[in-house]
């Protein structure tokens, strides 16, 4: 469970080791220079040219990397000219290796990214546009949701397609509800119906929701919480940070407050929150929806899931999502493209069999299916599809947030007041922005 | 065929001073050539690096002198603050863990260097650790240190918090990477003893010498080059820690053990402020420079 934790922090991943910084060094030679993006002709959703094989990279390396290559497998089974092959790495590795494969000329055709990347490596000119992709596959907004599919798109062009989106969801210990005479069916929804039920638990001798301090989910938590109280981590053009404004001084109070009021331990340790979910330590965790299948291999535990509560003046709640990209190759194939196009559609379409592993698919037909909606704990979480939030597409983007990160630990940990801990952050951050606007452009 | 060798003997032979100099470098060649092409040519190239707003994806490479340099003394700039808590954490790091990782050891060799029944084993077990990977021994520890479901403070039956609040950090990072790397200068150690001349305790005996005279004035001396060695290696070693904080503080609280080496790491590879970087790692390789020459005289003026 933890090396399956470990490949989702990808928001941490600081690649492996100095060697790495050599070698990119040493790729640095001779950058590609700014060649076009070829000029796609519209293709069709079959490719019926010469048999052609597709390099396909990701990072799924959990319990999601057997449910990717079955449907490779059977992609492959289907398309007779079509051979693609998967090489997956950690992401943190993943997210170093593929630019400078890329700058090299030995980059895969096709890959994955976390969608707080896709404008990063859109400047960065490693990943194509694809507008002609959703041309050619009819897709449009009204097939995902609005946030998923504007989420892709940087400087006007499109450079992802949607495979899925992971939210948080609320997962809840049902013995341990029990034990504090809460009714284990009826789990919080509001801001006052969890702080009384964190109380009810607390009477029981029971900390209810530990607040972790680290990325993995308190981060997460911080920023559904800022936006249901109406604020926003950046501007939508990120020139400045907005974190530190009221919304997020009162998000991350509420944190605190857990562990002031006693609702939570004092330093909760990386997982620690899961893992007392787990042992009936606590009786909520606001988690990724990957724990579902995690939950699941636990025998004996009585757990359900449900939307996250509603805290602050509207429904808001983290979510990644996985997205398709075609890299930028030195010499154009425009077979492969094709292939590549009809290989994203398939897999696409069939995104019901990787809801499966844990995810909810981006796809709205999908998505509103009899048979997804067969898939409960998927199904619950993917509720909030329409109030979900995403880092702005804008370039580096990553660096600034990361920032946030420190906060939130500092005050979490209660070295410093939320509020404190958020302005230093913030003036650290906009910094940062401005020298992004500087390298990126603006 | 026997003939034209005979005829070329001494012409062969004429030659042999003027191959005979190429030989060392020859037989340099393949180490200078690895150490040009991965090591010089690499260092030289991030200089260039250092001195340009350089990501290796982008067409625009600026030039900008030394300001990557000069962020790191300027307070206005967005790395000046968290390069130097790196800094400071890579030196309390470094202070606290080269005593241990040298006296330490040194003790442990000690003892097995002397006959006993099962020598073999716990020279073994002292090792064992060294050969797990850094993931396997982070992830290990930090379940065990959990500040409130480890086994460690469940035992102790304290609230200690020790990945998460210094100093309790530091003490849970030098603690593990002690018990992680103790093994392998032990064994630097105990090879260092062994090429010691017995003549030597024999004549310290004769002197009248006692167990601690021996110690003092026959393995103490004996091990100078080997403890130059060791105490040169550690605190390299330790000044590019990276793991143990990344894994098992994750830099917790609040940046304020996150090594150099991960927070260049971060601005290099993560942020692809490549020049940014390199100009931190310039400045940690210069300091390290002047640690390791302050070592060596050190060791010189004693013997």
């Amino acid at each position: 469970m933890f090396l399956d934790n470990l490949s989702r922090r990808r928001l941490l991943g600081l690649g492996l080791g100095a060697l790495a910084i050599g070698t990119a060094g040493c790729g640095g030679g001779g950058g590609p220079k700014q060649a076009q993006a070829p000029a796609t002709t519209a293709a069709p959703t079959a490719y019926t040219g010469p048999s052609v094989s597709l390099k396909f990279w990701n990072g799924f390396t959990g319990g999601d990397g057997p449910v990717m290559k079955k449907l490779v497998d059977q992609f492959n089974a289907e398309h007779q000219n079509i051979k693609v092959s998967m090489n997956v790495y950690q992401w943190a590795d993943y997210y170093a290796k593929v630019p400078a494969a890329v700058s090299a000329g030995q980059g895969p055709d096709l890959g994955i990214m976390h969608v707080d990347s896709v404008a990063t490596n859109a400047a960065r000119q490693v990943v194509l546009p694809l507008d002609d992709v959703a041309n050619a596959l009819s897709l449009t907004e009204a097939d995902f949701s609005p946030p998923v599919w504007q989420a892709g798109v940087y400087k006007g062009a499109r450079y992802s397609i949607p495979l899925d989106v992971h939210p948080l969801g609320m997962f809840y210990n049902k013995a341990v509800m029990k034990k504090a005479g809460l009714d284990p069916e009826q789990p919080p929804k509001t801001g006052e119906e969890y702080l009384a039920a964190l109380e009810a638990l607390k009477k029981a001798g029971i900390q209810g929701h530990w607040a972790t301090p680290f990325p993995f989910t308190g981060s997460m938590q911080f920023g559904t919480l800022l936006y249901q109280n109406g604020g926003q981590l950046f501007a939508d053009d990120a020139s400045v940070s907005r974190f530190a404004e009221d919304p997020g001084v009162q998000a991350l109070t509420w944190l605190v407050d857990l562990v002031n009021k006693g609702y939570s331990p004092k330093n909760v340790g990386q997982d620690a929150d899961f893992i007392a979910l787990q042992n009936g330590k606590a009786a909520f965790n606001w988690n990724g929806i990957w724990s579902i299948n995690t939950l699941k291999e636990i025998k004996d535990l009585e757990w359900g899931v449900a939307p996250l509560p509603q805290i602050g003046s509207k429904p808001a709640a983290w979510a990644g999502s996985h997205q398709f990209v075609v890299f930028k190759q030195r010499t154009p194939d425009q077979n492969k493209l094709t292939a590549a196009k009809v290989f994203i559609n398939w897999i696409s379409g069939h995104s019901l069999e990787w809801a499966k592993g844990g995810q909810v698919p981006a796809r709205k037909t999908i998505r509103d299916g009899a048979e997804f909606a067969a898939l409960k704990e998927q199904a619950t979480i993917g509720t909030q599809i329409d109030y979900l939030y995403f880092l702005p597409s804008v370039a580096g983007i990553g660096d600034a947030s990361a920032v946030v990160d420190q906060a939130i630990n500092a005050a979490i940990l209660l070295k410093k007041s939320p509020k404190d801990a958020l302005t230093e952050a913030a003036a650290k951050a906009d910094k940062i922005l401005e020298a992004n606007r500087k390298k990126y452009g603006a | 065929m026997v003939a034209i060798s005979v005829k070329e003997t001494p012409a062969v032979a004429a030659r042999v001073p003027r191959s005979g100099k190429a030989t060392p470098y020859l037989f340099l060649a393949p180490y200078l050539i690895l150490f040009c092409v991965f090591v010089l040519a690499p260092a030289l190239f991030g200089i260039w690096v250092s001195l340009h707003d350089w990501d290796y994806m982008l067409e625009g490479k600026p030039f900008v002198g030394l300001d990557n340099y000069t962020a790191l003394f300027d307070s206005q700039s967005p790395v000046y603050g968290d390069f130097w808590m790196s800094m400071r954490a890579t030196g309390i790091f470094t202070l606290f863990s080269v005593p241990f990782l040298v006296v330490l050891p040194l003790g442990v060799a000690l003892l097995l260097n002397r006959p006993f029944r099962g020598r073999t084993l716990f020279r073994g077990l002292f090792f064992a650790p060294f050969v797990l990977g850094v993931a396997v021994v982070c992830l290990m520890w930090r379940l065990l240190l959990d500040p409130n479901l480890g086994l460690v403070d469940w035992i102790l039956g304290t609230p200690i918090p020790w990945t998460t609040a210094t100093p309790w950090a530091w003490i849970a990072l030098v603690g593990v990477t002690v018990w992680w790397t103790l093994g392998f200068n032990a064994v630097i150690y105990l090879a260092g003893m062994q090429d010691i001349p017995r003549e030597l305790y024999d004549a310290a005996k004769v002197d009248g010498a006692g167990r601690w005279g021996e110690f003092v004035h026959v393995t103490l001396p004996g091990l100078r080059p080997v403890a130059l060695f060791v105490v040169t290696t550690t605190i390299l070693a330790s000044a590019n820690m990276f793991g143990q904080s990344y894994l098992l503080t994750q830099g917790a609280p609040g940046g304020e053990t996150r090594t150099a080496i991960m927070y260049i790491l971060q601005q290099g590879l993560r942020e692809y402020k490549m020049g940014s970087a390199s100009a931190m790692s310039y400045l940690l390789t210069l300091v390290l420079i002047l640690v390791s020459v302050a070592n060596f005289r050190l060791f010189r003026s004693r013997s």
